[in-house]
């Protein structure tokens, strides 16, 4: 079985992250990482793999250069090998393009499972799942919080707004996992010396038979008009409650005619 | 005036409050179009009248219920098909993100998801964006084909606004993908009496703080008719249903006001909850994050504090 897990380098979030001046997300003053939410994919690739046979896992992603190191982690994980697309050309690419260029390397790469995150957490969209199965033309078994493959069968636990449902769906597919799903491992030292004799391959536009004129910012489908920095949230009035605590925060409700 | 089609969120025929504000939006940019699916599609059209809607394009199928997603999917594509709006409004869920983007995709269209408001713009309607933990405010435009908005809750007033609401039935043709992931099982979730989290005018969310002892905060909320909310910490411990987690990983929500309790404030916490009108908090630690953003803070203990806040409000109530 073929898996291939889609990884998103991404803005460390508990950095200072914003735009760039072409209202692009700003991927060189803050440190990037893997996005955590894309450790849980890696995670079940890695759980699905132990329990099949003859199972390879592949960690993709479209990005810059720096991309690189959010494969190594994958790689450092447990995965077998990595594909970087990198091209000039993708620079700005909103979510249509990027699916796009996910669905053309999953195709090439070949596959039987595709497994992501349930979200970025810079764009944090969710969307790109379900447009990798309407492009590929397989199930979506999206958000699941507990995934198992057997018999040619996806299954998982979906929590929904109203109910919580199993889904069940046949190979090939795409499938999103939650945080919920199960706490990612961490690379062991023997992982961390062994990805890096892993093959990485970068391919670019080129080699996906992607037009230049269908990806990157002045193609996307979607504008970005302005980007403004909320006025911070100014610190109110803090007290420290020597008693009155909760009398003095009632008072401050009422003010507000919340009572 | 254009015609903007409104994907309609009901359970059984009871339309949820997103879609109500999505009809205030929607009457901003031109008429409203309701599409509504599955079992109780038609007792959906007096209220969306009420709320603007012009017509009401209902479609009800087993498919709907038994197959996930993308039976919704041809049947936003088949009402945009008939109609030719000019832009599709869907509410902000997981579920409708995801037939907002595959029918987007379907139509050439660009999507935007999790617009906090969409006005009219000189070149079709501008969506406002929170970004980076609501740290940014952006606005932005689809600039190809019919614009897709996906729409957060919260994000518009509920404005009755009597309309023909005229009942259409929607011709549907499932695509050959509609059973590709069947639903085999579903448990609805339990309801708690209170308002639903994503909706509620108050939010009394608790913390690792609170040791997994929620009554405190449970007592206060039912005291304001508030829903309840809870960190991650609180969620990863078991003391609290993953449903009610607010932040990244859970639930967004922008209620009028929001009350922390033994809540630290990290940054995933706050790309949930910050754009709450008035935040107060209530934490032992004077260094608490939390407080940086707070309205009001109490420095304390939430066993002491809250408790005495919600026989205060009781107080005066009188
Ligand atoms: C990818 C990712 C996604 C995440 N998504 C989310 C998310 O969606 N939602 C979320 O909440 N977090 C999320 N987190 C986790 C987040 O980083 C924090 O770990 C979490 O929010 C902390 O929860 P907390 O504030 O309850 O706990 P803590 O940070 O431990 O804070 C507890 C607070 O309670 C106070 N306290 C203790 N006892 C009392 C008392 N008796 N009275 C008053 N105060 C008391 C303490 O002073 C402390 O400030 C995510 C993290 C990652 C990496
Ligand atoms: N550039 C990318 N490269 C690889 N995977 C991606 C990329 N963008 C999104 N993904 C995957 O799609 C998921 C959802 O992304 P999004 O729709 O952007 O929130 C992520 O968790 C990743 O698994």
């Amino acid at each position: 079985m073929k898996i291939v897990v889609c990884v998103k380098y991404v803005p460390d979030a508990t950095g200072d992250r914003k735009f760039a001046d072409d209202l692009t997300v700003d991927r060189d003053d803050v440190d990037g990482l893997l996005s955590e939410l894309d450790e849980y994919a890696v995670e079940q690739a890695l759980r699905i793999a132990e329990e099949a046979d003859e199972t390879e896992v592949t960690a993709l992603t479209v990005g810059p250069e720096d991309a690189k190191d959010a494969l190594r982690k994958a790689l450092s994980m447990g995965a077998d090998k990595a594909i970087h697309v990198e091209d000039d050309g993708l620079h700005g690419t909103d979510v249509i393009g990027t699916s796009l260029v996910l669905a053309k390397a999953i195709a090439k790469a070949g596959y039987d499972l595709v497994i992501s995150g349930m979200a970025s957490t810079d764009g944090a969209m969710g969307v790109v799942p379900a447009l990798l199965a309407e492009r590929l033309g397989v199930p979506q078994a999206t958000l699941l919080s507990e995934v198992g493959v057997e018999g040619g069968l996806v299954t998982g636990r979906r929590d929904g707004d109203a109910a919580s449902e199993r889904l069940e769906a046949r190979l090939p597919a795409v499938v999103s996992v939650t945080d919920q799903s199960g706490e990612a491992r961490y690379p062991s030292f023997k992982g961390i010396m062994a990805a890096k004799k892993k093959p990485v391959e970068t391919w670019d536009l080129s080699d996906l038979d992607i037009e230049a004129g269908s990806v990157g910012l002045e193609h996307a489908w979607t504008a970005v008009d302005s980007a403004a920095d909320r006025p911070a949230r100014t610190a109110g009035t803090v007290v420290t409650d020597e008693g009155e605590g909760g009398r003095q925060l009632a008072a401050f409700l009422a003010g507000q005619k919340f009572i | 005036m254009p015609e903007i089609l409104v994907y309609v969120d009901h359970v059984d025929g009871a339309v949820r409050k997103p879609t109500l504000e999505l009809l205030t939006l929607a009457r901003g940019i031109g008429e409203p179009v309701a599409v509504a699916l599955g079992d109780g599609a038609a007792d959906t059209a007096a209220t969306l009248a009420e709320h603007g809607a012009t017509r009401v394009l209902v479609h009800e199928a087993p498919e709907y219920a038994a197959y996930l997603v993308v039976p919704k999917v041809d049947a936003l594509h088949a009402a945009y098909e008939a109609i030719s709006p000019a832009a599709v409004l869907v509410p902000s869920s997981a579920e409708g993100k995801e037939i907002a983007a595959r029918t987007a995709l379907r139509i050439g269209s660009g999507v935007i998801t999790d617009a906090v408001d969409v006005a009219a713009g000189g070149s079709g309607p501008v969506a406002e964006q929170s970004a980076f933990a609501a740290s940014y405010t952006t606005t932005s435009r689809v600039t190809r084909g019919t614009p897709v908005i996906t729409v957060k809750p919260n994000s518009a007033a509920v404005e009755p606004a009597p309309a023909a609401g005229a009942v259409e039935a929607l011709d549907v043709t499932f695509s050959a993908q509609a059973t590709g992931t069947k639903v085999i099982a579903r448990t609805p979730r339990e309801s708690t009496g209170r308002p639903e989290l994503t909706e509620a005018a108050i939010v009394v969310a608790g913390g690792r703080g609170t040791v997994g002892d929620f009554t405190a905060v449970e007592a206060l909320a039912d005291e304001l008719g508030a829903a309840v909310g809870a960190s991650r910490a609180a969620v990863d411990a078991g003391w609290y249903p993953h449903s009610h987690q607010v932040g990244q990983t859970g639930k967004s929500v922008s209620p009028q006001l929001y009350v922390a309790a033994g809540i630290s404030g990290a940054v995933q916490h706050r790309a949930g909850m910050q754009t709450s009108q008035t935040i107060v908090a209530v934490n032992k630690d004077p260094e608490a994050p939390i407080f940086d953003l707070a309205d009001f803070g109490v420095v304390g203990d939430l066993f002491d504090v809250v408790p005495q806040l919600t026989k205060e409000i009781d107080a005066r109530k009188g």
